[in-house]
C-alpha cells in the first residue's frame, strides 16, 4: 500500500497516464446558435441594452471521457452530427473544449480534410511546402522528406504545375502525401481511406498499416462498419454528443446497429 | 516512440498560462509558415497577370500621376519639393496600412476555413498580412526614389532611417489589424464598415494635401490627436524631406507604435479561443 507521501503518488500525479496517448476527461463543447440573426452591430447594442439578444445554446458534446491508449487503433462511430468531427477539432487542438479538459501526448497528425491549405495557383512544389509548414514544419525538414512525399504521390511529372491543372485524384494524391510524410504519434483519419484510384488506395492503406506497426495511435472515423471492425481495436459510439458505448468494437459496433433504424 | 513524453509535445487543454506569450511562442514556433503565407499571398496575387509583380511598382506609380494631374491643376497645393513626390510618400505609407489591416481582418474570418481544420497560431494571419504589405512598400520605396530623382528632390542619408519607418509602420498597423480582427470575429459587419472609415480617415490626414493647408480652427486635432499623421510623417520625414526625425517626432511614432501593437496582441490573443468556435 502506498501512502500519501510515498514519492510513486507524486509520479501518479502526472497529467495523465503514461500509456494514455489521448485523454478526455468530461469534455462539453456548446457552440451559441443564435435564433435570429443580428445583422449589424448597431442592432446588436439596442437589442443587448433591451436585453433581447437570445442564443439557443446547442451542447456539440456533453460530458465526454474517453482514453485512448498508446500504440491503439481506435474507431469512432455514430450517426451525422453526432459530435464525431467536434471530438475530432478538441483532439486537433483546433477547439478548446467549453468544459473539460482534453490531453493528447505526441505529435498530432490530423487528416481531417487533406489539402485544406492548397492554393490553386500555385504548383505542386510551393503547396507541398506551403502545406508542410502548415503541419508545423521548417523548411529544412520539408527539403528533406520532398523527394519521398513526391514519389509516394508519383507526381514527378507534374510537381512544377500551379495545382489548378491537376484532377480532383491527384490533388488529393498530394495532399496525402504530405499529410502522411510525419512520423506522428497520433493519427486522425476521417473517412479518408478512399483517396485516388484502387493502387492508391492500396498503397494508403499500406502506409496506415505501417503507422500501426510502428505502434503510432490511430483514430479513425468512418461510416463504413466492415472498415472499422476489420481495423480497430476498441471503439466508441458518440449520439447527439454523448457518448453511447465504449469498449471492443465488435460489442459497440453491434450495439450501435442495434439502435438504428433499418 | 521517441516525442511521446517530450513535454513540449503534451498539449493539456486546462493548461492555458499567459495567452499572450503563448500565441507569441506559437508563433515564433511556426515562423516557416508564416515565410509560406507571404510567398503565397506575393505570388499568386498577380500570378497570372502578364506584368506580375511589376504592377506593384506600376499602380502607386499610376495612383499618383491621377492625383498630380486632379491637385496640382485645381488646387495648386504649395509642397516643399514637387506635389507628385509629396503625395507618392504619403500614399505608399497609408496604402500600405490601409492594406494591411484590412488583409489581417479578411484573411482571419475569410480564411478558407484553415482554422477549423488544423491548429495554426492564430496570429499567423495578422503576421502574414503585415510581412506580405512590407515586401510591397519596401518594392514601390523604389518607384519613389525614382519619382524624386526625376522632379528633383534631393535624397539624403537619412533615407538610412527609411527602414526603422517601415518597422514602426508594421507594428503600428499589426496592432490595429489584430484588434479589428477580434471585432470582425464577432460581428462581421465590422469589415464593411471599416472600409468607409479608412476613407474618410484618409481625407482626415494630410496625405494628398500639405497639412499647411488646413484652417488653424481644424490642424490640431487633425495633426495631433490623429495617430495616423504621425506614422505618415516618419515615412515621409527620410524621404521626401530628407532629414532624420526630430527625437519628439521618433518617440510619437514609436509610443503609437507600441501601444497598438501590445493592446492588440493581448485583445487577440486572449480572444484567440473563440475564433473556431465563430467563424
Amino acid at each position: 500500500m502506498l501512502t500519501v507521501s510515498d514519492p510513486k503518488v507524486a509520479v501518479s500525479r502526472l497529467p495523465i497516464g503514461l500509456d494514455e496517448a489521448i485523454h478526455i476527461e468530461k469534455a462539453s463543447v456548446q457552440y451559441r446558435v443564435p435564433h435570429e440573426r443580428i445583422p449589424t452591430f448597431k442592432e446588436y447594442m439596442i437589442r443587448k441594452l433591451q436585453g433581447k439578444v437570445r442564443h439557443h445554446l446547442f451542447w456539440a458534446l456533453k460530458d465526454v471521457n474517453l482514453s485512448v491508449h498508446r500504440g491503439e487503433v481506435f474507431g469512432l462511430i455514430g450517426p451525422n452530427g453526432a459530435g464525431k468531427s467536434t471530438l475530432l477539432k478538441l483532439i486537433a487542438r483546433v477547439l478548446r473544449p467549453t468544459e473539460g479538459r482534453v490531453v493528447v501526448r505526441g505529435r498530432v497528425s490530423p487528416l481531417l480534410e487533406m489539402g485544406a491549405g492548397f492554393h490553386a495557383e500555385l504548383t505542386g512544389r510551393e503547396n507541398v511546402y506551403l502545406n508542410g509548414t502548415i503541419l508545423g514544419f521548417t523548411r529544412r525538414e520539408i527539403d528533406a522528406k520532398f523527394d519521398h512525399i513526391v514519389d509516394f504521390a508519383e507526381l514527378w511529372d507534374f510537381i512544377d504545375a500551379p495545382l489548378r491543372t491537376y484532377s480532383s485524384g491527384m490533388w488529393a494524391r498530394l495532399g496525402f502525401a504530405v499529410a502522411t510524410d510525419v512520423d506522428p504519434d497520433v493519427l486522425i483519419v476521417d473517412e479518408l481511406l478512399s483517396v485516388g484510384d484502387e493502387s492508391f488506395q492500396r498503397k494508403s492503406a499500406a502506409r496506415i498499416e505501417a503507422f500501426r506497426e510502428q505502434g503510432v495511435t490511430i483514430l479513425l472515423v468512418s461510416h463504413n462498419m466492415e472498415t472499422i471492425a476489420s481495423i480497430c481495436q476498441r471503439a466508441a459510439w458518440l449520439e447527439h454528443g454523448k457518448l453511447m458505448a465504449v469498449g471492443q468494437v465488435a460489442d459497440v459496433v453491434a450495439e450501435y446497429r442495434k439502435n438504428q433504424p433499418h | 516512440m521517441k516525442a511521446l513524453d517530450r513535454p513540449d509535445l503534451i498539449y493539456d487543454s486546462q493548461d492555458r498560462g499567459n495567452l499572450p506569450l503563448a500565441e507569441l511562442r506559437e508563433a515564433l514556433k511556426y515562423r516557416h509558415l508564416i515565410v509560406q503565407l507571404i510567398r503565397r499571398d506575393i505570388l499568386t496575387r498577380y500570378k497570372r497577370s502578364v506584368l506580375g509583380i511589376g504592377w506593384t511598382l506600376l499602380n502607386p506609380l499610376g495612383m499618383m500621376l491621377v492625383l498630380t494631374i486632379v491637385f496640382s491643376q485645381i488646387f495648386k497645393f504649395a509642397t516643399v519639393y514637387g506635389y507628385p513626390a509629396y503625395v507618392l510618400s504619403g500614399l505608399l505609407a497609408w496604402t500600405f496600412f490601409a492594406q494591411t489591416t484590412n488583409a489581417a481582418m479578411v484573411n482571419l474570418v475569410w480564411g478558407g476555413g484553415l482554422l477549423n481544420r488544423i491548429y495554426i497560431p492564430r496570429a499567423s494571419f495578422g503576421l502574414a498580412a503585415i510581412g506580405t504589405g512590407m515586401v510591397n512598400i519596401v518594392l514601390s520605396t523604389i518607384p519613389l526614389l525614382f519619382v524624386m530623382l526625376i522632379t528633383q528632390v534631393p535624397i539624403h542619408p537619412s533615407i538610412l532611417f527609411l527602414p526603422v519607418s517601415i518597422l514602426l509602420l508594421a507594428a503600428f498597423a499589426l496592432g490595429v489589424g489584430l484588434l479589428l480582427s477580434t471585432m470582425a470575429v464577432y460581428f462581421p459587419d465590422v469589415a464593411e464598415m471599416y472600409q468607409i472609415v479608412l476613407t474618410a480617415w484618409m481625407y482626415l490626414t494630410p496625405i494628398i494635401y500639405p497639412e499647411e493647408v488646413l484652417p488653424e480652427s481644424i490642424r490640431f486635432w487633425v495633426t495631433h490627436l490623429n495617430p495616423m499623421y504621425y506614422m505618415v510623417n516618419i515615412y515621409r520625414i527620410p524621404t521626401y524631406y530628407g532629414r532624420w526625425p526630430t527625437w519628439p517626432e521618433f518617440l510619437a511614432a514609436l509610443a503609437i507604435a507600441l501601444v497598438a501593437l501590445i493592446v492588440g496582441w493581448i485583445v487577440f490573443s486572449n480572444k484567440s479561443d473563440e475564433y473556431a468556435y465563430r467563424i
